[in-house]
């Protein structure tokens, strides 16, 4: 008998926009589910939680090679580096998530928040980074260690994105 | 196919245990539904969501997501929970006699 998973935990590690939404769809689609969810925002994962950043999340057209440009054609990953290149292709992206009715970063965060999922930033790249409690949105509760995290995580799947 | 007896009538239910005819759906279903689910007891509130998610049905065919309930139906995301603890876009949608809903947000 397979036990059903009552408890996540996952770690955004990564602060392009095709980088932090999964980890906001699994929270979500968890909370959705009747299942606890728990986020801990880490390195350049952090920005979805900042503020002043959360709302300018891009896509990485650099180095992805399973890029495709409009119609399907595969883009060769040099035009990735093109100036406008990743606005061009964040704003298509986000318009694309709209329609299927994938709010934007902060509203996600909100929706998560309220539906009663943790959010967490990681305390060493936070000191790296030189930042404090008040670069964040308010939907974040606390900084905490990698070892606080673990304890928050009992009993929990930990998935790392 | 799975039959339950509610209010003295043999409903027959889909895969996911939800009405499978929508029109074998009244409000003594919706409250027989309700208590299966954990809620007790059906206030206004409630009524807002299920009625809302029923328009949306019958319109779009599809059962509306958490961020749609949130911007539209007038309760917002903290009361939805505690309205249908556990998964509210899940349990209305069942209460209000509609498929499990197909989005994942």
């Amino acid at each position: 008998m397979s036990q059903p998973i009552e408890k996540v935990s996952i770690v955004v590690s990564r602060g392009s926009l095709e980088g932090v939404y999964p980890g906001l769809i699994m929270a979500n689609g968890a909370r959705m589910e009747g299942i606890e969810a728990t986020l801990f925002f880490t390195f350049f994962g952090l920005d979805a939680i900042i503020n002043d950043r959360m709302d300018n999340l891009s896509v990485a057209t650099v180095g992805n090679s399973a890029m495709r440009m409009p119609g399907g054609l595969k883009m060769p990953t040099v035009l990735g580096a093109i100036p406008g290149m990743s606005r061009f292709a964040t704003a298509m992206m986000k318009k694309e998530m709209e329609k299927i009715d994938i709010p934007p970063v902060r509203e996600f965060i909100e929706l998560i928040h309220d539906s009663g999922g943790e959010l967490y930033a990681c305390k060493a790249t936070v000191d790296m980074f030189h930042l404090t409690k008040k670069d964040f949105c308010p939907q974040v509760s606390e900084i905490i260690s990698v070892g606080e995290f673990y304890e928050k995580s009992a009993g929990a799947q930990i998935i790392f994105t | 196919m799975e039959t339950v007896e509610l209010v003295g009538r043999k409903l027959e239910l889909d895969a996911d245990g939800h009405l499978k005819n929508l029109n074998d759906w009244d409000k003594e279903v919706a409250k027989e539904f309700a208590r299966l689910e954990g809620v007790q007891e059906l206030t206004s509130r409630h009524w807002i969501v299920i009625d809302y998610m029923r328009n949306v049905y019958k319109e779009k065919g599809d059962a509306p997501s958490i961020r749609k309930l949130t911007k539209e139906s007038g309760v917002d995301t903290k009361e939805l929970y505690a309205l249908f603890p556990k998964g509210p876009a899940k349990k209305a949608a069942k209460i209000a006699g509609l498929p499990k809903p197909k989005g994942c947000i």
